[in-house]
């Protein structure tokens, strides 16, 4: 993987830190551009492309029409002949014109081509909610992702992981789904720019005894805050970002559950055939013998995203998670001792 | 930039009224055709291609009638277009084809067996894309037009003098992505050739119920697409015309109007929607009979040439059935070796697990 230029520790957004990923990668390999709607002059609606334009110029860093399938479409032609495109889909919704480049084509040239033709294409994307914004700007679109065999789906949960998720995910030989937590854009933290935790590996934001919090991109914050709140209460909740959502990492994850015997998968998209689900059941499938409960989920409800004055009873918050933990049959042995 | 608004390339966007053609039904030369008459031995060349892809062509759809592949939709009648078109690619050149274009493909070079990989259902493509720069073949249709374009764009931004040819038929046209790969090569003003082989079903859906405009080739102004209607049975118009289009400095939407002789698929019944006046119609326009009528008339070919190439071509046969009809063996470990550059655990762990399975 390469390295960054940045060096030392800094406190930066998230927004900044991805700013600084693509200008690294631009800078490190002419090979990579950076390409979408409102990408270039205007540095992204969100910002994160902002110069790029100017300082690498418009061969490298440019707007192209407003058409999601065409984006990827011809970033996967781009990529077949040697480049590295790192394309923008404006928000999560608007990403779904091009499901089918991305799941029939960009997903399985490899496979259909017996590792001919590779297509190290990087398409990110602002996803989720929390910022008021109206319908189709703020889907969790996970696990339409993470269902393709193909594709990697990482995401980021701080300014850190953010440079660095994105530099492997541009170095990546596969294609990958890179999954913005849009809330979290202007949240700040240390940039280290250091060598970081492997491209598919989560890490353990926060070391506890009684319980592992799962979460990933937006959700991180708040199963930290979380995990404060839980200390008042009595429980020492570990936290764990996944980080990369596919390939999943049983190890850590496992290895946290086993330690605590109880876990709460949170994020933000809807419980029902959701991604949450798929960490269920890996996590009960490994780890049954040491749970003391089931494995719960705090998602969002199973409706589609809600107006901007209603979002706040949508997504999960510290106190939907909070009692979901005092959920996870803390009286157990009572219980049982008194039947 | 400026390139863009010139008077010149302003008055070509619009199709001619009528196909261009170079030969009539009966091989004679077009008069004053605008197109350029290709030189002698591209003519036959043209011929020789389109004979052993014919031959080849009946002989994968008997293939399938004695279940040596899963499906095959046949390139019959199509000829011209696919010949036509691939000999006029330039080595450095990329095809982006689609399931009907076997026959684009043998004519590229690609080996029989190869071409015929996916419709035999060992993997999902048999050849190496990047040896004859031929793209993998489409199925869902129209997806292969951004590819060309990006690719052609990425050629550029590379400084490398290479087109793209990419090939849809009728019903593509009517695809979200086919517009937005028009639109994207006209702003870029790629070096892309976007033929359409329009044979007048969409499976079984008629042109009539497919679009309302003049023509097909009129699609291509809309986005600033320079565009021609060319008779698609006319091989030696179809070769000026793609020619011509991949060395222009932007993109080129080419309507080449032809029939699909046989039904969509073998699987398919064409009684249920075309009548058998329209299909006898049709092969009385043959585009391999009108080409040989004008080489045997120009004296290019006689009675000892063609049958050399009869004999060329069901040798080219015998290799194809030779091939087909050898057992492949697939490797069940294979299903997990190229999802991921390298597998990840949990596709290790699945593919032991189908190991144990059938050990």
């Amino acid at each position: 993987m390469t390295t960054g230029t940045t060096t030392g520790t800094t406190v930066v957004s998230m927004a900044a830190a991805l700013n600084r990923a693509l200008a690294d990668a631009l800078e490190a390999d002419e090979r990579v551009l950076v390409f979408g709607e409102d990408v270039g002059a205007l540095g992204g609606v969100f910002r994160v492309t902002d110069g790029l334009a100017a300082r690498f110029g418009e061969r490298r860093v440019f707007d192209t029409p407003l058409a999601e399938s065409g984006i990827v479409g011809t970033a996967i032609g781009m990529a077949m002949n040697g480049l590295r495109p790192v394309v923008e889909m404006q928000f999560d919704a608007f990403a779904y014109p091009a499901f089918e480049q991305i799941t029939s084509h960009l997903a399985k040239l490899r496979n259909r081509t017996r590792g001919r033709v590779e297509v190290p294409v990087v398409i990110r994307v602002p996803y989720g909610g929390g910022i008021g914004g109206v319908e189709h700007h703020c889907d969790s679109s996970e696990a339409y992702y993470t269902h393709t065999p193909g594709l990697r789906v990482v995401t980021p949960g701080t300014p850190d992981d953010a440079y660095r998720l994105l530099r492997d995910a541009i170095d990546s030989p596969d294609p990958v789904v890179f999954l913005e937590p849009k809330r979290r854009y202007w949240t700040k933290g240390p940039l280290h720019g250091g060598p970081a935790a492997a491209f598919d590996r989560a890490v353990v934001r926060r070391h506890g005894r009684d319980v592992t919090l799962i979460a990933y991109g937006p959700m991180v914050a708040t199963a930290l805050e979380t995990a404060e709140a839980a200390r008042e209460e009595g429980w020492d909740v570990e936290v764990v970002d996944l980080r990369s959502l596919s390939p999943f990492d049983d190890e850590t994850v496992c290895a946290s559950v086993r330690r605590t015997g109880r876990a709460v998968v949170v994020h933000e998209a809807s419980g029902f055939g959701g991604y949450g689900a798929e960490v269920v059941a890996r996590v009960t499938e490994r780890c049954f013998h040491h749970l003391h409960a089931p494995v719960l989920r705090v998602t969002g409800f199973d409706i589609p995203y809600p107006p901007p004055k209603l979002e706040k009873h949508h997504l999960p918050g510290v106190d939907r998670v909070l009692d979901a933990i005092d959920r996870l049959q803390w009286d157990d042995r009572v219980v049982v001792r008194g039947a | 930039m400026a390139r863009l608004r010139a008077p010149e390339r302003e008055r070509t966007l619009l199709p001619s009224e009528e196909p261009l053609s170079l030969l009539r039904k009966d091989g004679s030369p077009v008069e004053d055709s605008p197109l350029e008459m290709p030189d002698d031995d591209v003519l036959v060349r043209l011929h020789r291609h389109m004979v052993i892809g014919r031959r080849f062509d009946t002989q994968a759809t008997a293939l399938t009638k004695q279940g040596r592949l899963a499906v095959y939709p046949s390139s019959r009648g199509q000829e011209a277009c696919q010949v036509g078109a691939v000999l006029a690619l330039r080595e450095q050149d990329w095809l982006f084809p689609t399931y009907r274009d076997s026959v684009a493909l043998v004519t590229r070079g690609v080996d029989p067996a190869g071409a015929l990989t996916l419709l035999r259902g060992d993997w999902h493509l048999g050849y190496d894309p990047h040896e004859h720069r031929v793209g993998p073949q489409c199925t869902p249709l129209a997806t292969n037009t951004p590819h060309a374009v990006g690719f052609a764009h990425a050629a550029r931004l590379k400084g490398e003098d290479t087109a793209a040819l990419v090939m849809l038929g009728d019903g593509a046209t009517s695809e979200g992505d086919t517009h937005e790969a028009l639109n994207f090569a006209g702003v870029w003003r790629t070096p892309v050739v976007f033929l359409v082989q329009n044979n007048g079903y969409a499976i079984s859906v008629p042109l009539s119920k497919q679009t309302a405009a003049p023509s097909l080739a009129h699609k291509g102004i809309g986005y600033g697409v320079p565009s021609v209607l060319v008779d698609g049975n006319d091989a030696a118009a179809v070769y000026a015309v793609v020619r011509e289009a991949l060395r222009a400095d932007g993109p080129t939407l080419v309507e080449a109007i032809t029939y699909r002789i046989e039904a969509h698929t073998n699987a398919d019944d064409a009684t249920r929607y075309r009548d058998a006046d329209e299909v006898a119609a049709w092969l009385d326009r043959d585009p391999v009979d009108r080409l040989e009528a004008h080489l045997v008339s120009r004296g290019l070919l006689d009675a000892a040439g063609k049958r050399a190439l009869a004999e060329e071509a069901e040798a080219f046969a015998a290799r194809v059935r030779e091939q087909l009809n050898a057992d492949v063996e697939t490797d069940p470990a294979e299903l997990f070796a190229h999802v991921y550059a390298e597998p990840t655990t949990h596709l290790r762990e699945q593919a032991a697990q189908l190991a144990r399975e059938l050990a």
